[in-house]
């Protein structure tokens, strides 16, 4: 009954959340700082994983696809397959939702057991929507574009590591990213990224609103809001590809 | 002036408000008074909107809360302000930035008479060459007094303080709770404070109301309070050994 209650109290916070802004002036500026800081300072990390998980895909593909019967440029089809279509959508997502869910839900945890959140509610202004609306846009709004630097930081990865392996020369694995490429995957990988960001920045808000207690119960808030998306990132991803691809 | 009539507030079974009732005047520092626990931030979250009471009325000049739509609520809030327990200023705004926050949202007045206004606050609550710290960066009475302006920076018609000097020492609370008087009569709010020091009973309690165990227990005025009968208010009143000193003394006073 528990999940019901939570399923049923999430959806009224989007209510919330979606009401019309009290200034758009100081919602405009808000998002700003929030593409900046949920963003912006993503794409690091974003890219350092992406090379290396580039590379080491890369080097899975050379020592377990590469045979007589096969030809070499399969190496760098199937990176760029690989990544579009799983990895810098779904894997970097459940990153994301570690590295920018634990920081909504720790954030807004914490201003609710300080009244902050209290503090905003007495003057009258809508604080779910002023503290949450802009993290949900700066988060949907990044995720695509996350999205595709992990490609082309995956790519790259890829593109170091196949030549220094020695099965696979530049031009072949150039020639195997090109090959038998399907738009399509880039666009469902697009809408999981809209999906998933969506519920990075909405499961942990919930979370991190509705704290009640103190620094223990924030903590506690900050787990359970990179478990919780995690799996439901898992199930949209299943879900999405059933749909998408049928 | 804000009126309250038969709140009850339970939680998860217990009952935590029973049938309270009190007149909050005008003017006036009218002072909740009670031991931890007996419900007094249950009260005035539950006068200001936070919780939602079981039953009851709570009028604001007239103006019954329970029956008002969002909207009104909405507008009611803007002539409210609080002094939360510690401050609850935005972490993430500079001192200057959490004074102004009030103005930015529900004003259209210009960035200059916004900064006019904002340093008024401030040199209200006497905060000097801070403008531009974060809460983490000053004192505790600094954040109290900080708070304090982002609470008038609406010209509110009623402030709430929820226990302002806790936390504080004494010459720290002395100044709080004068600043607080000072603006309740400079402005003409409607104040309602929580508290269980003793001292800004003496110093500012025009009305108080004490509560114990969700019950109201006594009212009146702060010159009435230590020729009260009433036995609990007594165990709270003289609960330390210093006022207990300080009745041994009256009392030998007026049998002289």
């Amino acid at each position: 009954m528990d999940v019901f209650y939570h399923i049923g109290q999430y959806f009224l916070l989007l209510v919330r959340v979606f009401k019309k802004p009290e200034k758009n002036s100081i919602y405009r500026h808000l998002l700003v700082l929030e593409i900046e800081k949920l963003g912006i300072h993503s794409i690091g990390i974003v890219a350092i994983i992406s090379v290396f998980m580039g590379g080491i895909i890369t080097l899975q593909l050379t020592y377990n696809m590469v045979s007589p019967l096969m030809p070499n440029y399969i190496i760098g089809l199937g990176n760029r397959d690989t990544l579009i279509l799983e990895f810098s959508s779904t894997v970097l997502s459940l990153m994301l939702a570690g590295k920018v869910g634990s920081n909504i839900a720790s954030e807004l945890g914490s201003m609710r057991i300080t009244e902050q959140i209290d503090s905003m509610e007495i003057m009258g202004v809508n604080s779910a929507s002023y503290l949450i609306l802009p993290k949900i846009i700066a988060v949907v709004f990044m995720s695509p574009l996350l999205f595709i630097i992990s490609v082309a930081c995956g790519l790259f990865g890829g593109l170091i590591t196949g030549p220094l392996s020695g099965t696979v020369t530049v031009s072949t694995y150039v020639n195997g990213m090109t090959t038998l490429f399907v738009p399509f995957y880039v666009y469902f990988s697009i809408i999981k990224t809209l999906v998933f960001g969506f519920l990075i920045a909405t499961v942990p808000a919930y979370l991190g609103y509705y704290v009640q207690g103190g620094a223990l119960e924030v903590g506690r808030a900050s787990t359970k809001a990179v478990v919780n998306t995690s799996i439901l990132i898992l199930f949209f991803d299943l879900v999405l590809t059933q749909l998408l691809f049928k | 002036m804000i009126e309250i009539r038969n709140i009850c507030k339970s939680f998860e079974g217990r009952d935590v408000l029973k049938e309270i009732s009190a007149t909050f005047e005008k003017g006036k520092t009218n002072l909740i008074i009670g031991q931890s626990g007996s419900g007094k931030t249950v009260l005035l979250k539950s006068i200001v909107g936070l919780f939602d009471v079981d039953c009851g009325d709570i009028l604001f000049d007239g103006r019954d809360t329970r029956s008002m739509d969002f909207k009104e609520q909405k507008l009611l809030r803007q002539e409210i302000g609080m002094v939360f327990q510690n401050g609850a200023l935005f972490d993430s705004l500079t001192v200057e930035e959490n004074v102004r926050f009030p103005m930015d949202m529900f004003t259209n007045k210009s960035m200059k008479e916004k900064v006019s206004r904002l340093n008024f606050c401030l040199e209200r609550v006497n905060i000097k060459d801070s403008n531009h710290l974060y809460p983490s960066e000053i004192s505790g009475g600094m954040r109290k007094r900080v708070a304090i302006a982002r609470a008038i920076a609406l010209n509110p018609k009623y402030l709430f303080c929820d226990e302002p000097n806790s936390g504080l020492d004494p010459v720290t609370s002395i100044l709080i709770d004068s600043l607080i008087k000072d603006i309740t009569t400079e402005f003409g709010i409607t104040t309602i404070i929580n508290t269980h020091d003793m001292n800004s009973v003496m110093e500012i309690g025009d009305n108080i109301l004490f509560i114990s165990e969700g019950l109201k227990c006594w009212e009146g005025k702060n010159t009435q309070i230590f020729n009260t009968r009433n036995k609990k208010l007594n165990a709270f009143i003289f609960a330390s050994p210093f006022s207990k000193k300080f009745r041994e003394l009256k009392q030998m006073e007026d049998d002289e």
